[in-house]
């Protein structure tokens, strides 16, 4: 049997946490199929095709497949899933919208946001904001799972050459319908698959003292992140949280500046590989869990960084 | 029109949960327990359209043990008029909760189901698609904002890298993200008033739903404990450990 990976692209480019789900697949059947559901979307299959450990490109291309409708790609993926072991998705908005809608029309249940294969039908995932792991055995006869793409390795973009073959789309159920979207300015990396994140808590004390972190970001060619108080506070956008509850980021390196290291933000973090923490509390949690921890005023440690970093 | 709204009983979101010693699963005995914090919001919600005049009546639906009922006397007091409490002892999955939940739903017929997007115990965010493929409806996840005209939901959507708005024909499940409302304080006199609003009690066999687990859980860990590391003195030294020794700047 194969594994369905649901691709997740804009029409134009494959995302790339598409690639650790292949990974992710990899480990739990020898066939990988992805799905390209979208419109006017066969670059994305092509780009898809040449992902090494890919042996098939299944392209549903319509315009009501355009805008991630989860009614419409869902359907999609039920008309497809019979034929497969498992289906699969990243724990992005995406995944998380479109992959347990599809499963419950097969009376599967779900599993969500696994951070290891431990075999085909075994999967570890965190609980509790992350302050527990489960391991999770599912005997559904089809697997729905969703990956936390920072748990896996990329696959290589390049090196396959998978044929690309035409499905029949399933038609709209015209339940819903895309009226608009507010793009985050793309000019710099995405949070979640960003080599560098540069993160501002309440600390940073203003929406405004936040573009001392752009600077730095800029630098690094980093993405922004922040805790959910610098969300609250309306220092930051919501898109740009990082914990349980918004985005769970693991980049190599995570610069934690004026955030004090409340569990929720910590479970969205605690993965990258090294983290740096500033902060002119030497008591905040942040430091127990930071592999370079710096005891300092941000305002005056900002613009030091910014002149060492040339 | 009708709102329905789930509501979930968890540990707490302060408390700080353990695992236990044999790996059985987490320890939850004798901790603090609320209403799940995105149900609350949902309960906020629903209210805010009843008293905006696009609701008359706002159905709190909870699936569990019996305690549950004080979960759903705080969601009564907040202002839902009347409450169903699906009892079942042991684990309930995600799955067997839509299912549940589907049963109420043809049982209630409501316009509007309003859910957590994820419950902060077993973080799935799964039981909204789930309620809404099993109902045949559509869905908005992950919701900061809702507005309801001519038989439609217009829903605006926390996703990545943005904001993302739909329509979604009625009758629809939603599910709520943090920035849809801030839920409010349920003062005394509610509270004295929610304990004469209607609670119902039914059980899965009631309603004819398999409540079955189907996902075993073999063993429950910690996670692994990131070691703290190193304080540096000064800005300098910090640029110069991360070029030489964590390679992870040039």
């Amino acid at each position: 049997m194969a594994v369905l990976v649901i691709a997740e692209h804009d029409n134009r480019r494959l995302r790339p946490s598409t690639l650790n789900v292949v990974t992710a697949a990899s480990r739990m059947a020898g066939d990988v199929h992805v799905l390209v559901a979208g419109a006017d979307c066969a670059e994305v299959a092509r780009q898809a095709a040449q992902v090494t450990g890919v042996s098939k490109v299944l392209l549903a291309d319509a315009p009501h497949m355009a805008e991630e409708l989860a009614e419409c790609v869902s359907e999609q993926v039920v008309a497809l899933a019979r034929a497969y072991s498992h289906v699969v998705a990243a724990a992005t908005s995406f995944g998380k919208d479109v992959l347990p809608r599809a499963a419950a029309r097969h009376d599967c249940a779900p599993v969500s946001d696994i951070v290891a294969v431990e075999s085909p039908d075994t999967f570890a995932r965190p609980i509790y904001a992350g302050n527990a792991i489960a391991t999770v055995r599912c005997g559904e006869p089809i697997k729905f799972v969703t990956v936390r793409p920072t748990a896996f390795d990329a696959a290589p973009a390049q090196g396959g050459n998978a044929p690309v073959e035409t499905v029949a789309v399933a038609a709209d159920p015209g339940l819903s319908r895309f009226v608009s979207r507010e793009g985050a300015k793309l000019d710099r990396p995405e949070l979640q698959g960003a080599r560098v994140v540069v993160s501002g808590g309440r600390g940073l004390g203003s929406a405004e003292n936040f573009k001392l972190l752009e600077k730095v970001a800029d630098r690094l060619n980093a993405a922004l992140g922040a805790s959910r108080a610098a969300v609250d506070a309306g220092y930051a956008p919501n898109d740009w949280q990082v914990g349980q509850t918004g985005k769970i980021v693991a980049p190599q390196l995570y610069l934690a500046v004026g955030i004090s290291g409340a569990i929720q933000h910590l479970a969205g973090m605690k993965d990258s590989k090294v983290i740096v923490a500033i902060n002119k509390d030497p008591e905040a949690p942040i430091f127990q869990i930071a592999d370079y921890g710096l005891v300092a005023d941000l305002f005056e440690a900002l613009p030091q960084l910014l002149q060492e970093l040339g | 029109m009708k709102i329905l709204v789930a509501v979930k009983r968890v540990v707490d979101f302060n408390v700080k949960v353990r695992v236990k010693a044999d790996g059985s699963g987490v320890d939850t005995a004798n901790l603090k327990m609320s209403m799940n914090p995105f149900d609350e919001i949902g309960v906020e919600e629903a209210v805010r359209l009843r008293e905006a005049g696009l609701a008359t009546e706002v159905v709190a639906v909870s699936c569990g043990v019996p305690q549950c009922q004080e979960t759903q006397r705080t969601a009564l007091a907040m202002g839902a008029d009347r409450a169903i409490l699906v009892q079942a002892e042991g684990e309930l999955q995600p799955l067997a909760v839509a299912k549940i939940l589907k049963a109420i739903f043809d049982r209630e017929q409501p316009q509007l189901v309003i859910l957590g997007k994820q419950a902060i115990d077993d973080d799935s965010n799964q039981t909204g698609q789930m309620l809404a493929a099993l109902a045949g409806v559509g869905q908005a996840t992950f919701a900061s904002k809702l507005v309801l005209a001519d038989g439609w939901a217009q829903v605006t959507r926390e996703v990545d890298g943005g904001l993302a708005t739909v329509a979604v024909k009625l009758p629809a499940v939603v599910t709520t993200d943090l920035r849809l409302n801030e839920p409010r304080y349920v003062t005394l006199p509610n509270i004295m008033k929610a304990k004469k609003k209607p609670l119902e009690t039914l059980t899965p066999k009631d309603l004819a739903v398999d409540v079955g687990a189907r996902l075993q859980t073999l063993r429950t860990v910690e996670p692994a404990q990131r070691k703290a590391g190193i304080r540096v003195p000064d800005v300098a030294t910090l640029v110069r450990k991360l070029r030489d020794e964590a390679k992870v700047i040039s």
